[in-house]
């Protein structure tokens, strides 16, 4: 019981401390490479006993701005609403991580340790759920605090979270269908093996690239960063946490980058084999290349070798999202609306029923 | 339907061809430049700050006269003995008592160093202009203490030629 219990524990401090240190990170990574993007050099003022380390400390430099501004709150407020919707943000942001596997088991002290916080059978209906609850906190930031451009800010947010959560789950139907299966788990199983005389993984993003793409789409503006920044827009067009600073500030600013990694976490496990590492398979004891030729990996080897497979696709990801953000300006309400309800959702129901056709006269 | 596709192309497009600009140039170095750390390099004939080697002038006023900002302030004496020569050979007849330039008011257009005969005022790489009090960009190169201009004024009976503006008279 206890032993469970502390497996239990160390699993969420395992899989929260890598979601809320790959978002730390990103908050680096986001000035480093927006710099190396435009030829600049980016954060490298902060350091540690002289040590620039390329601006990493940064992170700890935000975190003690962030702590010590002044906690402003509106007049006429109340307090507690207003402390609350940070946390809401924050609290929903982190909440799907908890379906995904993040390593299929480990090998300790004669047990196997599933590497999954919560096996469920619908655990990708569980994480769009709990993403698609992101709008409460975002409405609350604006209403609560009596600003009217705070309320169109979440009001537009609400349109357009609204608006993409729709075609966030329509274009998982395909992969779904696919699969055969809603737990995230088994998902990974099904992309942990190889097609073409193992030539190529059998991951989703294969035989799912419309899917795909639109997924990936999708999940920027559910992040509600550039291009889809209508939420939030800082120094144009002003968003919902317009009446906050400090650390709720930094708060709603986390939880932005929380949701990216949280959506790169998403598009791995359903496209990009999750945690399995190409070539390696756990039944054979180790790599089978496409050649014929097989090297043997220790059973905990293959646990550990899976586990980074997952935080480097994962960051891989991640780096393709900044790269995005970086590169594309943003949308007009009206341009981003239309995306979604005239491109985006046509083009996932689309999808939905080719690949039900495919399946259907492909005969599973 | 044919302007959905139109639009469909051209927004597939506007996203991809950013997307690899960007990849391209996320490997390419850097064009910053450190400044404190290190100086950007000048082309060899920028015109920054002005510098006069007083020693090669011969107070021939053309540079405070060409000046379009009466920058150049500058006062002469007859000289009463033989001061010799300078690089270029141009014999120097005259002590130049003053020679201020206001780096503040140098509009850096290079027509003062053009006319100098003695090539003696010359536009050095220094850009580093930045001073606490706007007073210290008057740049002060005659070598002329003024007690030794008191003197010399005092046995020319007080004849002076020169250009002096507004800065001669704060001298």
């Amino acid at each position: 019981m206890l032993r469970t219990l502390l497996i239990d524990v160390g699993k969420a401090l395992y899989l929260f401390s890598g979601l809320m240190g790959l978002a730390a990170i990103l908050t680096w990574m986001e000035r480093k490479q927006s710099a190396l993007m435009q030829d600049r050099v980016g954060a490298n003022r902060a350091r540690i006993f002289g040590l620039r380390l390329l601006g990493l400390p940064h992170i700890i430099t935000d975190a003690v701005k962030l702590l010590t501004k002044e906690d402003f709150v509106p007049a006429g407020v109340p307090t507690w609403l207003h402390a609350l919707a940070p946390w809401v943000t924050l609290t929903v942001a982190c909440l799907p991580a908890a379906a995904i596997p993040f390593g299929h088991v480990l090998p300790w002290g004669g047990q196997a340790i599933e590497l999954q916080l919560m096996d469920m059978q619908v655990g990708l209906v569980y994480a769009l759920a709990i993403a698609s609850m992101a709008i409460y906190g975002v409405i609350l930031a604006g209403w609560v605090t009596r600003n009217k451009w705070a309320v169109l800010g979440s009001l537009r947010a609400a349109a357009q979270l609204i608006g993409f959560g729709v075609v966030l789950g329509i274009s998982l139907i395909g992969p779904v269908l696919l699969y055969g299966t809603l737990n995230l788990q088994e998902m990974v199983h099904w992309q942990d093996t190889t097609v073409l005389h193992g030539w190529l993984p059998r991951w989703g993003i294969f035989f799912q690239p419309l899917a795909f793409l639109v997924f990936l789409t999708v999940g920027i503006a559910e992040t509600k960063r550039i291009p889809f920044d209508l939420p939030e827009g800082e120094s144009e067009i002003i968003g919902y946490f317009l009446e906050y600073s400090g650390m709720k500030f930094g708060a709603f600013f986390l939880a932005d980058f929380i949701e990216t990694v949280v959506v790169a976490m998403l598009t791995v496990t359903v496209f990009l084999g999750g945690w399995s590492v190409p070539y390696l398979s756990a039944d054979q004891g180790g790599f089978v290349w496409p050649w014929g030729a097989h090297t043997a990996v220790p059973p905990a080897g293959v646990a550990l070798l899976q586990m980074a497979a997952f935080w480097v696709k994962v960051f891989a990801v991640c780096w393709l999202l900044l790269l995005i953000r970086w590169t594309l300006p943003r949308f007009r309400i009206d341009q981003a609306v239309r995306l979604g309800w005239q491109y985006l959702l046509p083009l996932s129901v689309l999808n939905t029923f080719g690949t039900a056709a495919v399946l259907l006269i492909v005969g599973q | 339907m044919k302007y959905w596709w139109y639009r469909f192309y051209y927004t597939t497009r506007g996203v991809l061809w950013p997307l690899w600009v960007g990849l391209v140039n996320l490997f390419r170095r850097p064009v910053t430049i450190q400044y404190p750390h290190e100086k950007p390099r000048l082309f060899p004939r920028s015109r920054m700050m002005l510098y006069n080697d007083i020693d090669n002038c011969i107070g021939c006023l053309q540079c405070a006269r060409v000046c379009p900002v009466d920058c150049i302030a500058i006062e002469t004496v007859k000289a009463d003995k033989d001061l010799g020569v300078t690089n270029t050979g141009h014999k120097k007849k005259l002590y130049v008592t003053i020679f201020d330039i206001d780096e503040a008011k140098c509009c850096y257009c290079n027509l003062c160093t053009e006319v100098c005969p003695t090539e003696c005022l010359v536009m050095t790489p220094n850009f580093e202009g930045s001073v606490y009090d706007r007073y210290n960009l008057i740049l002060r190169f005659a070598k002329i203490t003024p007690e030794e201009r008191a003197e010399i004024l005092r046995k020319a009976g007080g004849k002076t030629a020169g250009v002096t503006g507004i800065l001669a008279r704060k001298a």
